[in-house]
């Protein structure tokens, strides 16, 4: 029982990360209708932001609550300026092209990111940027306390991170139905053009859904460093595609839905390599995906649209 | 489409540049190195990427040992030149590199990989070429071996090789250790990582004790909780983890987060200053296997360290030494050679007997393996320390 309950806290602790991510596909999903491939690699970027901070600000040699809060809100700004940078010059000339071209232009993107942090360093500064292909140990940013619950064990961090989870998801969901910005959301959602006629600024709208989306994948890339802290310009890819597959299964567009997905994601994976192999972690990942397609094509949370014709 | 031309020309030039007989190329080597006045030695290494530390550990030291023969006069009255090309820690790199510096570079000596899949892609490469290939730490057995089962004829190491590691690690558990129940988590997709969790499990079993799981992971996972909680719930005295540095170094981390605190146990994989960065004292009471030890106090040994720390103002780790190894290796065998021609080069090779080595007395055997002593290393507050030397 205890070994059911740990691997519950160690599948949660994965889940929340995919889940974060896949927030973030499924929202500029939901008003582009954009399979934004790159954003695994703001995830990566999110990460590496925090690390440079942390080294800037001397978190490794005394780390305390105001230093980690900066690092924090530090990297979700640079990732949301990423964020604005990508859609403005990658995606928003393209708007008018058929959906596909925008598609390999987020692959292209995606590469860019990838390909561009292993550069060797330019060596302007102390620590390598870009930082190359070798994994770097990312420096914690709160002291970290363990409890142990009847055998279970668990930490500060992992609940830190469910808690910004689901606060960040509540948060949506409040800025989605709640405010003027969610309802232009969905205006833009439902028709770029009809909302542009209604006084709509389509491309504020747009950007600002990347501000969001970037924003939450700088925080699951701090999440990820916080407890497991070696770092490095891949680290993005598979965890990217995870929660792509989470976004899908819960329904992409759907908030909620990407938030189950990923976590119904991060405790098969856990439960399967913690019972059965753990060669099959990523095959029952996607297995799960196209098992979901098949019943429910249009995922669990999301809504079958007719097409118009 | 105004670029279809120029490619397609470039394809053509491309597959005419292929066609060229591979047989034909180990005598142009020879022809060019007899012309030149430098003998170019190819380096192929992981200068980046997961296991960074390994290639930049050998190759500093190929170049010290390099370098010091050159100021002695160099090899037949000729200075050795190092051409290194880095791999990324990726197997396809490393056979593109091969390829470069067999039939661009026209190097006379192939040294590297550390890692024997890295190896595993170069030795077919060498082999075709009439190249002679040293690795100096790749430890699995099927790295001089082709897929019959035959010794490869121009690759060599000058390491020992992972049944005698794994022997190493199962001996010192059971009589040092005194454990009897292990559980095994292996790098599934890595061969030198499944070759020793192999031969550690086979001598283990012989020795009375038992493998009460055995577990997989892969280098580039992040989380590895899934597999330890398994781990934990089977209750082993200790852990055989024989991976590279980067992922042990998290295992052990994550190892010590779920409350376990059973020694962590390994191979040469972890020997790099970067598990201990990451690790920050959470493999203490483990220990792993390797080649050498840099507290050895024989005279050899000490003055290899102090060199090294002078040029490079660092300990050398066992790679180093490997390395540095492999290189006198070559020289050795070179500076005996009738000529620098591959197959002239091998033969001296394959005589190599009780050469003096900073890693100890090497002597190629028949299956171009060298038979040598491992020490075991025990890890205590966040540093290797020397336990014990098992001779083979």
């Amino acid at each position: 029982m205890t070994e059911f309950l740990q691997h519950l806290v160690n599948g949660l602790s994965v889940g929340t990360i995919y889940a974060l991510i896949a927030l973030g596909y499924t929202m500029v999903y939901g008003v582009l209708k954009l399979i934004n491939f790159a954003h695994g690699d703001v995830y990566m970027v999110g990460a590496f932001a925090g690390f440079y901070l942390s080294h800037a600000l001397g978190v490794e040699q005394d780390p305390t609550i105001p230093k980690a809060f900066v690092v924090f809100v530090g990297s979700m700004i640079i990732c949301g300026l990423l964020g604005v940078a990508i859609e403005r010059f990658a995606y928003r000339p393209l708007r008018q092209r058929p959906r596909l071209t925008s598609l390999i232009t987020a692959i292209g993107v995606s590469f860019l990111l990838e390909y561009g942090f292993q550069l060797p360093s330019f060596g302007l500064t102390r620590q390598p940027f870009p930082p190359g292909p070798t994994p770097r140990f990312f420096p914690q940013p709160f002291e970290r306390v363990a409890w142990d619950l009847g055998g279970v064990a668990f930490s500060n961090l992992d609940v830190v991170s469910l808690a910004v989870a689901f606060g960040f998801m509540l948060l949506l969901q409040l800025v989605v139905y709640r405010t003027r910005f969610g309802t232009a959301m969905r205006a833009v959602s439902f028709d770029p053009q009809i909302a542009g006629l209604m006084g709509v600024n389509v491309n504020r709208v747009i950007a600002g859904t990347f501000v969001l989306g970037s924003v939450l994948a700088a925080v699951a890339g701090l999440l990820v460093a916080g407890s497991r802290p070696s770092i490095e310009p891949l680290m993005g890819l598979m965890h990217g595609l995870k929660a792509f597959v989470a976004a899908v299964f819960g329904g992409i567009g759907n908030v909620p839905g990407a938030m189950v997905g990923g976590l119904v994601l991060g405790l098969a994976e856990e439960y399967v390599a913690g019972y059965l192999l753990s060669s099959y972690r990523d095959a029952i990942a996607f297995a799960i995906l196209i098992a979901m397609l098949l019943v429910r094509p249009e995922g669990l949370f999301g809504r079958a649209r007719a097409e118009k014709v | 489409m105004h670029h279809a031309r120029p490619l397609a020309l470039a394809a053509l030039f491309a597959v005419a540049g292929c066609e060229k007989k591979p047989a034909e190329q180990p005598r142009a080597a020879a022809a060019a190195a007899e012309a030149g006045g430098k003998i170019l030695i190819g380096h192929v290494a992981s200068m980046t990427g997961p296991q960074a530390t390994f290639g930049d550990s050998t190759d500093k030291a190929i170049r010290l040992a390099l370098d010091e023969q050159n100021k002695k006069g160099g090899v037949k009255g000729r200075e050795l030149v190092l051409k290194t090309l880095d791999d990324q820690g990726k197997p396809e790199e490393a056979s593109v590199a091969t390829t470069r510096l067999v039939s661009q570079d026209k190097v006379t000596v192939l040294l590297g990989e550390v890692a024997s899949s890295r190896s595993l892609a170069m030795a077919p490469i060498a082999d075709l070429n009439r190249v002679p290939m040293i690795t100096p730490s790749s430890t699995n057995p099927r790295v001089t071996k082709d897929d019959a089962g035959k010794t490869r004829p121009y690759v060599f190491r000058v390491c020992f090789i992972d049944p005698f590691q794994g022997t190493v690690m199962a001996k010192y558990a059971r009589e040092n250790l005194k454990v009897t129940k292990v559980a095994i988590l292996r790098d599934v997709a890595n061969d030198y990582s499944v070759g020793l969790a192999d031969f550690f499990a086979a001598k283990f079993q012989e020795l009375g004790g038992k493998i009460v799981t055995d577990q997989s992971y892969q280098d580039k996972d992040k989380d590895f909780k899934a597999q330890l909680t398994a781990l934990k719930s089977k209750a082993p005295e200790a852990i055989y983890v024989p991976g590279y540095y980067g992922a042990v170094a998290l295992i052990a981390r994550q190892a010590r987060e779920l409350g376990m605190k059973q020694p962590l146990l390994g191979g040469d994989g972890w020997d790099s200053g970067q598990l201990f960065e990451v690790a920050k004292g959470a493999l203490d009471g483990g220990a792993f296997s390797n080649h050498y030890t840099h507290e050895n106090p024989a005279p050899i040994i000490q003055d290899f360290v102090r060199r090294y720390k002078e040029r490079f103002g660092a300990v050398p780790d066992s790679l180093a030494a490997q390395g540095y190894d492999a290189a006198l290796v070559a020289i050795d065998a070179m500076q005996r050679a009738r000529d620098l021609s591959g197959p002239a080069i091998r033969e001296q090779l394959e005589q190599t007997r009780g050469f003096q080595g900073v890693t100890g007395l090497i002597t190629i055997d028949a299956d171009h393996n060298a038979v040598k002593p491992a020490v075991v290393l025990a890890i205590e507050k966040n540093q290797a320390k020397y336990a014990t030397t098992i001779n083979p």
